[in-house]
């Protein structure tokens, strides 16, 4: 068998929750030893948490052992064992590691070329630095839940939503180092806020504000270029279908496909302008073809003729209906 | 002329052929130091024409979605579609290190740019393809929005109201960016592998599956207790919890969390003890108890005060209430509050960048990640239409200028 990819990089990985685990999965999933630090006084609440299934999710393929590093003996175990590791990374808040004893000063005296990454809410330094939380409310100071929702309600809870976009860059910023690394020799410090990976998804909003002085809303499922643009309801209960129409083409395509051609030439919604200015009208012709049909038959039907349109999936279809995930084994 | 540092990925050379759902890849990359060339059809491409834009003034050098997600890249024009465009493309791919690409699947192999054909040029490189679903599989011709993504991904069942139907975060695509940071991801993996084998090769990704891996207990809840989740249905044993809740001028993010960490509602109290806020009730309950077992009633009995409490106070209050107590609070900001922010500002997180044919100077976010050894940061801003033409095509391939005209009126470049 030919050398794993990463076969070879040790990982000493003290993360818990999302994040963290997430990030180093990247690792452990291509043939790194991610070695997992627990404690058995605060065990990872994923781990504890037997209502869902995440630290079986995330954890895969990593090694683990437990030690109380708050003690002499736990503190020089650790230190023996970072004297053989190319990465270390954390998720605790910030200066938690710094306070046991583990902070890219005193570990870079023992392996000089190590790459540390903490990966906290909002970032080592700051007046906000040691503030603990979650991403489940990071979301929030992020700005995504002021944008999620319909304008006239409350914005709407997305779960944490920007845990799913600091290990991304948390990878990178790894991959960079052991790069850099490669070419120089020399190992660093990498101090990561949930908070600042979030905004690199707000850019043009942030930018808008900027420029033009404008806060944008809640716009619930509508884009200013399309229309039909939303889920709708199909047979069944909770069933639902994405379409989304930009061009004049795909609108022509769609009437088709409802069996309305004479729609398309209907004033109400021939341009994009018009079907923008009449949405709500045709957001109810669009659930009236839809709600008598399956989700699926509405997703092939629309796809066959080059309309972007997808079922609203559940937990049952990603693990269990979906052709694409099937043929492509992503589970 | 751009003052680029070495950079974390200094060495290295990128040709971005991506449209707005891969653009994100080659921002990342070209922040950590790579010289990243986005190569634009002639005329310049159409993501170009996505809002906002720039004093709300449509126009295809003002989109400010474009200048987001294009720093620190140069820019030429080409058709890859001509005999002398794809001449010309060839000769770049052979001193590249990376092609990303959107297209859809098959579109490059069929103008005879597939990665076979880029592989016989350059053994060396790295295809980063982003499309709608992958490569393979039944689905890989399908088309994709972002609304289509969101909902094939499993990130969009649940969330929202009873009222409407599921949703998704407004704006720009969201769906495109997780691709577009998992192919920079793969891109350097794929780099990191070059390393040891010599040899490059296709890094495959897709959007949906970029989406599915943002869903938080979707599919376990179904692989593990057959529960479908759907808006509000959320794991929490019993319990129906609010999670964002009004306050005096917005919206802040707090829910009651139980289990292992029903420790961390105690500063909650103690803030609102501070300010006579907290009732019997609030001051009497036994956080260690607070689980699977706690009835709705005294969820009610927690949520009741903590509402007014919450009625009774801004953002800015509550935050820095939350901050002083070690609350896991936050308000639910805009891009206002974001750009007033304390701590951004402590942490030089905002980048300005000059445009000077605007004669402006623009605030974008900053570094992802903070270090002492060449950080990523903006090396300049999003190129204009065919800014750099001369540059590469004259210094680099040493294409004269009268070839360079003719290529012009041709509509090669």
């Amino acid at each position: 068998m030919d050398k794993k990819l990463f076969e070879g990089i040790r990982v000493i990985d003290f993360t818990w929750h999302l994040t963290g685990p997430l990030t180093t999965k990247h690792f452990s999933d291509m043939g790194a030893e991610v070695i997992r630090v627990e404690s058995r006084r605060r065990p990872d609440i994923q781990r504890v948490n037997e209502r869902t299934g995440s630290f079986k999710q995330f954890t895969t393929g990593k090694l683990s052992i437990t030690l109380n590093i708050a003690t002499p003996e736990g503190l020089n175990l650790i230190r023996q064992l970072i004297a053989t590791a190319d990465v270390i990374v954390d998720n605790f808040a910030g200066g938690v590691m710094e306070r046991l004893g583990l902070g890219y000063n005193a570990v870079r005296k023992i392996k000089p070329d190590i790459i540390v990454l903490s990966s906290c809410m909002q970032g080592q330094t700051g007046p906000h630095a040691k503030h603990p939380g979650s991403g489940h409310k990071l979301t929030a100071l992020a700005g995504f839940n002021h944008i999620t929702g319909w304008p006239d309600q409350e914005p709407v809870w997305i779960a944490a939503y920007t845990d799913f976009i600091a290990p991304r860059y948390n990878i990178l910023a790894i991959l960079a180092a052991l790069e850099y690394r490669r070419r120089t020799g020399k190992g660093q410090y990498l101090d990561m806020s949930q908070y600042e990976a979030g905004i690199q998804f707000m850019a043009p909003l942030v930018l808008d504000y900027g420029v033009n002085d404008r806060v944008v809303g809640r716009m619930g499922n509508r884009l200013p270029n399309a229309a039909p643009h939303n889920a709708y309801r199909c047979q069944g209960e909770d069933r639902w279908c994405a379409i989304a129409v930009f061009t004049d083409d795909e609108w022509n395509s769609f009437c088709n496909v409802i069996g309305s051609p004479a729609l398309a030439a209907d004033p109400r919604f021939a341009s994009l302008t018009s079907r923008k200015d009449n949405e709500e009208e045709l957001d109810i012709l669009v659930n009236e073809w839809t709600v008598s049909r399956t989700a699926e038959e509405v997703m092939k039907m629309m796809q066959e003729a080059g309309v972007a349109a997808g079922v609203v999936e559940t937990g049952e279809d990603l693990l269990d209906n979906d052709a694409q995930y099937k043929h492509r084994h992503t589970f | 002329m751009a003052d680029k540092a070495e950079g974390m990925l200094g060495p290295y050379r990128v040709l971005d052929l991506t449209d707005e759902k891969g653009l994100l890849c080659g921002k990342i990359l070209g922040d950590l130091g790579a010289d990243v060339i986005k190569v634009e059809r002639p005329g310049g491409d159409t993501t170009r024409n996505l809002g906002p834009f720039y004093k709300d003034e449509p126009h295809p050098e003002k989109s400010l979605f474009w200048f987001s997600y294009n720093t620190s890249k140069r820019g030429i024009t080409l058709d890859i579609e001509s005999a002398e465009g794809q001449d010309i493309f060839r000769q770049l791919v052979k001193g590249a290190d990376f092609v990303i690409e959107s297209f859809p699947p098959g579109y490059l192999e069929k103008i005879g740019l597939g990665y076979t054909a880029l592989e016989k040029l350059n053994p060396g490189i790295i295809l980063v393809s982003i499309t709608p679903f992958g490569q393979t599989g039944p689905y890989r011709d399908y088309k994709t929005a972002d609304i289509v993504a969101w909902a094939m991904g499993g990130e969009m069942i649940p969330f929202g109201d009873t009222d409407h139907p599921p949703t998704r975060i407004s704006h720009h695509s969201q769906a495109y960016l997780h691709a577009g940071a998992d192919a920079a991801a793969g891109a350097m993996t794929a780099l990191y592998q070059r390393w040891s084998t010599n040899q490059g090769q296709q890094v495959d990704v897709s959007i949906q599956e970029a989406v599915v891996n943002c869903t938080e207990h979707v599919t376990s809840s179904w692989d593990l207790k057959h529960i479908n989740l759907s808006y509000g249905r959320w794991p929490d044993p019993g319990h129906e919890l609010t999670r964002l809740w009004p306050c005096k001028d917005g919206y802040v993010s707090w829910f009651f969390w139980g289990g292992p960490m029903s420790h961390s509602n105690v500063p909650l109290v103690e803030l609102m003890k501070s300010k006579g806020m907290a009732d019997d009730f609030l001051l009497n309950f036994d956080w260690t108890k607070y689980d699977a077992k706690t009835t709705q009633q005294e969820i009610g009995q927690m949520e009741e005060p903590t509402a007014k409490f919450f009625l009774a106070h801004t953002k800015a209050e509550l935050f820095q209430g939350a901050l002083e107590y070690g609350v896991q609070l936050y308000p639910v900001s805009t891009p206002s509050d974001m750009m007033s922010s304390p701590q951004l500002a402590a942490r030089n997180f905002w980048q300005k960048v000059e445009h000077p044919e605007l004669g402006a100077t623009l605030t974008y976010p900053g570094p992802f990640a903070a270090t002492e050894v060449e950080p990523p940061r903006i090396s300049r801003r999003a190129p204009l239409i065919g800014e750099h033409n001369q540059e590469i095509y004259e210094g680099e391939l040493n294409i004269s200028p009268e070839k360079l005209s003719t290529l012009k009126q041709t509509g090669v470049i």
